[in-house]
């Protein structure tokens, strides 16, 4: 047998940890759920994870008022519900919701811009906190601030709810453009960039060497179809949040099936076409254009 | 010596850059191609099924027509690297009807037994065929119980095997992948010699 492992020296909760767990979920879809039959058709149709949420972006949209973290009794049901990681959404600032979640068992906090920000200043300090996070970013700055917080996986912010991917592939090319920028500068001008973008300097240069986030970085915000998802694929997202788009299709079972096939067959038009026939019609949506600007979420928490 | 990795989810490009730095370490070169479809497998040398979620990776490559080509691939002796979510689905039993289990190694598996990813930890493993213990890194790690007649324990935690060899196969709960030290991807496709950490 071989010798035994010293369990005086396990870790948990460190940054290679909670990176770790989101280097998992490359290449997958996590989809939103608000019940646990919902969490059930989205593991069936090969979802990596479950987002729990108390509306999905599109009907918080419409209803209006103040969205907050989900019920913990029906986060705890979606928990014993399915097998894949569960995630939560807490809203932004708000260290106690995050807390709860924690204490839930909620494998990766979603501090989130579609719930109504409970803070205009700060984001939660999520260093500290055992279980990882991930967060929204429109750009660069954003994104680095975030992971200088302690998030261990970015997502673009797109605009939640709409089905509209065009925001999305906005905040994705905003990000890699500002890369490719930054690793053709030298030292003394990446400085002068970290300084004017009130980003983190260290991860200016990390970032810059890297040619990438130091995290992983998923699309989200508007993804509602195959074509969708392998979109954000091509444009060098690692994975695929879908909000609104799974259940707020015709037929939820078929659009999840095709969306995590689209996913693996990005780069394959012809699989692409097969995957996409006969799935039913997509959620309705609303384009970004027509969206009066007090309606747009993601310029919550920069 | 050309390596696929099974590439319809999970951290593919981490065991990719390991693959390669083994090889190099070896003086070999590596080609590394990601196999997300039938047809790639018969032509690799040695495989990597990486981690990521166990469910949607049986899924696709069953889907896809790779499952038979690994299947094959084993059956001829070659050399696989099988980490967390690979090790469920290469089990003989995930006790668990949403993996389709392969069987080509020869114990069952219970899916994240380590508990939810707050209980995720790291840990230096001592590992049978390593001079020094292994920085281990267990994400929602999955712990293999009833280990079959022929299958070499190579490191355990708390009494409960974390590695195993079973023939050509190499299988952790862990994922090596996901530090700098390559030598579990040594034993796996260098069995002969292993290379100072």
């Amino acid at each position: 047998m071989p010798e035994a492992t010293d369990l005086e020296e396990l870790k948990r909760g460190t940054e290679l940890v909670k990176r770790g767990f989101a280097r998992m979920q490359k290449g997958g879809v996590i989809m939103d759920v608000v019940t646990r039959e919902q969490a059930r058709i989205a593991e069936d149709a090969g979802a990596v994870a479950v987002m729990a949420l108390e509306a999905v972006p599109a009907d918080i949209r419409k209803r209006g008022g103040v969205a907050r973290m989900p019920d913990p009794a029906n986060v705890t049901e979606i928990i014993d519900e399915v097998s894949i990681p569960v995630m939560g959404k807490s809203r932004i600032g708000h260290r106690k919701e995050a807390e709860i979640l924690e204490s839930l068992g909620v494998d990766m906090i979603d501090e989130s811009e579609v719930l109504t920000p409970a803070d205009d200043e700060y984001h939660t300090d999520k260093r500290d906190f055992t279980s990882p996070f991930v967060c929204g970013a429109r750009n660069l700055p954003e994104a680095l601030r975030r992971i200088r917080e302690g998030a261990a996986m970015i997502r673009t912010k797109g605009e939640a709810g709409t089905g509209d991917v065009n925001q999305a592939v906005k905040h994705q090319r905003t990000i890699k453009n500002q890369i490719r920028t930054l690793s053709g500068l030298n030292h003394e001008e990446r400085e002068k960039w970290a300084r004017e973008h009130g980003a983190p300097r260290d991860l200016v240069h990390e970032t810059a060497d890297l040619g990438r986030l130091p995290v992983v970085n998923f699309a989200a915000g508007g993804i509602a179809t195959p074509a969708d998802a392998a979109l954000m694929m091509y444009h060098g997202c690692d994975g695929i949040f879908v909000g609104s788009g799974i259940f707020g299709a015709e037929d939820p079972v078929e659009m999840g099936n095709a969306i995590v096939e689209a996913v693996n067959n990005w780069d394959d038009p012809d699989e692409l076409a097969d995957i996409a026939s006969g799935i039913g019609k997509g959620m309705k949506g609303q384009s970004n254009e027509s969206l009066p600007e007090e309606e747009r979420l993601q310029g919550r928490g920069v | 010596m050309k390596a696929g990795v099974i590439a319809v989810q999970g951290d593919v490009a981490e065991h990719a850059e390991a693959v390669r730095r083994a090889a190099t370490a070896h003086g070999e070169s590596a080609e590394v191609v990601e196999v997300r479809d039938s047809g790639i497998v018969p032509d690799c040398d040695v495989l990597l099924m990486p981690g990521g979620e166990s469910t949607t990776i049986s899924r696709l490559i069953h889907r896809e027509g790779i499952a038979p080509e690994i299947r094959e691939h084993v059956a001829a002796g070659k050399p696989v690297l099988a980490t967390c979510a690979g090790l469920i689905v290469l089990s003989r039993d995930a006790k668990d009807d949403r993996v389709d289990a392969l069987g080509l190694v020869d114990v069952s598996v219970d899916r994240n037994a380590f508990g939810r990813q707050k209980d995720s930890f790291e840990a230096k493993v001592p590992i049978e065929g390593l001079s020094e213990p292994f920085h281990a890194v267990f994400i929602r790690a999955p712990l293999i119980d009833d280990v079959g007649e022929g299958v070499e324990t190579l490191a355990t935690v708390d009494d409960r095997p974390v590695a195993v060899r079973d023939g050509p196969v190499l299988a952790t709960s862990f994922h090596p992948e996901l530090t700098e030290d390559s030598r579990v991807h040594d034993l796996a496709f260098f069995p002969e010699s292993e290379v100072e950490a």
